[in-house]
């Protein structure tokens, strides 16, 4: 079995996929070599920007299955209009026109259950695209990209889970920001769940809505206070009356968001980052160890 | 003929209602003897595809122009598709008996 470590957040650019790709670093080299990134921030996936020499091993398309109309077999009775939860379905009997929205489509099978007459046949339809790189350390990199103007981020980043499944004794995710449906799909059958925040009042309000998410799931986790030294003391005030653990601080440096802005795992050049995550690693060893 | 015009309310004295999906009532006017019959727009609430929705009844009024504020891309294609006039009135607050008697010319 996978030990399988999330890093999430409530409010997007407080760190996520820096922790992510950094930690992923560390991992390989301090812990195990058979640690697998994955990213799940498939509207947005930025990963691969910190992997220069980046080679693609795979490519798969992921698609959605998507109903269809046969009009010749419809008897225009609506019945499947009336299953479809998402208002994806429109038929105008006078006209005798039926279709189907594929944007709007959950894939929920609930009309073609609702149809009496057989006129509905599914088809797949791409949403996205799956693609694993060797990195040139660790087991590599799988990434989740949903395909523009496909609003369809959970069924792409439940394909990119399944693929990593057992794929690594150590799977790290980075998960999209926000607390919707991606994110709870991301993080569901987390090991440890690794919240990144900012010390400032948007980086403490989204925090909280993500810590009542991650409770609400069961699910154990630690908090990552990035750029440390910005913002105020509410963050810290807030975990303290909580009685959440703070796994690290990573300071807020110019030179560091300048390195990051040029793509550069900065664990790998500098020895004084690289302890933060080694910290991290610690924390939550001791973690699975208890 | 007849012509849909999106509504705030149930009769004649309401203000044109600029969101055709999403509008409060239709009011249906027969052109040709200046009557009128109101009907809500049950697609005002619907939480996706209320322009589609609002669409499906107005083709299934059979009627052959709409006038509104405003069409989103999926009822206006939809409403292409039946060949129904699409007009947009910018003047918001517009009543609608002024708007008939604009096309009755009364």
């Amino acid at each position: 079995m996978s030990f399988k470590i999330t890093v999430a957040s409530g409010k997007g650019g407080t760190g996520k996929t820096t922790v992510a790709t950094n930690l992923y670093w560390s991992l390989v080299k301090n812990f195990d070599n058979d640690t697998l990134l994955v990213d799940c921030d498939v509207e947005e996936p930025d990963d691969l920007l910190f992997f220069k020499n980046a080679i693609l091993r795979s490519e798969v398309k992921v698609t959605q299955a998507v109903p269809e109309i046969n009009t010749s077999k419809c008897t225009y009775c609506r019945k499947c209009v009336e299953y479809c939860e998402y208002n994806a379905i429109t038929v105008i009997p006078p006209v005798q026109y039926a279709s189907i929205a594929p944007d709007l489509c959950h894939s929920c099978g609930a009309c073609l259950y609702a149809c009496q007459d057989d006129a509905l046949i599914e088809k797949d339809h791409e949403i996205g695209l799956m693609s694993g790189y060797d990195v040139g350390f660790g087991k590599g990199l799988l990434e989740g990209r949903l395909k523009i103007g496909s609003a369809a981020q959970t069924p792409v980043i439940r394909r990119v889970k399944k693929e990593a499944l057992d794929a690594a004794s150590v799977i790290l995710f980075d998960a999209p920001p926000g607390t919707s449906c991606s994110v709870v799909t991301s993080v569901l059958d987390a090991d440890f769940v690794i919240m990144v925040t900012e010390p400032t009042p948007f980086g403490l309000h989204d925090l909280k809505i993500a810590v009542e998410l991650i409770r609400e799931m069961d699910l154990p986790f630690g908090v990552v206070i990035n750029k440390a030294g910005l913002g105020d003391r509410a963050v810290y005030d807030y975990l303290e009356d909580e009685g959440i653990d703070i796994l690290e601080e990573i300071p807020f440096n110019e030179e560091y968001a300048r390195k990051f802005s040029e793509g550069m795992i900065l664990s790998r050049i500098d020895k004084n980052y690289a302890i933060h995550y080694q910290k991290i690693i610690r924390k939550i060893l001791e973690f699975k160890q208890q | 003929m007849k012509t849909i015009i999106t509504a705030n309310g149930s009769d004649v004295n309401a203000t044109l209602d600029p969101r055709f999906g999403r509008c409060e009532f239709f009011c249906i006017l027969d052109e040709e003897t200046g009557e009128t019959e109101f009907i809500e727009n049950k697609a005002k609430l619907q939480s996706s595809a209320a322009g589609t929705t609002a669409a499906e009844t107005v083709i299934e009024q059979g009627v052959k122009k709409v006038i509104s504020g405003d069409f989103g891309p999926k009822a206006k294609s939809l409403l292409d598709r039946f060949g129904i006039q699409m007009v947009i009135l910018k003047d918001e607050g517009q009543i609608i008996a002024n708007v008939i008697n604009s096309i009755t010319g009364k």
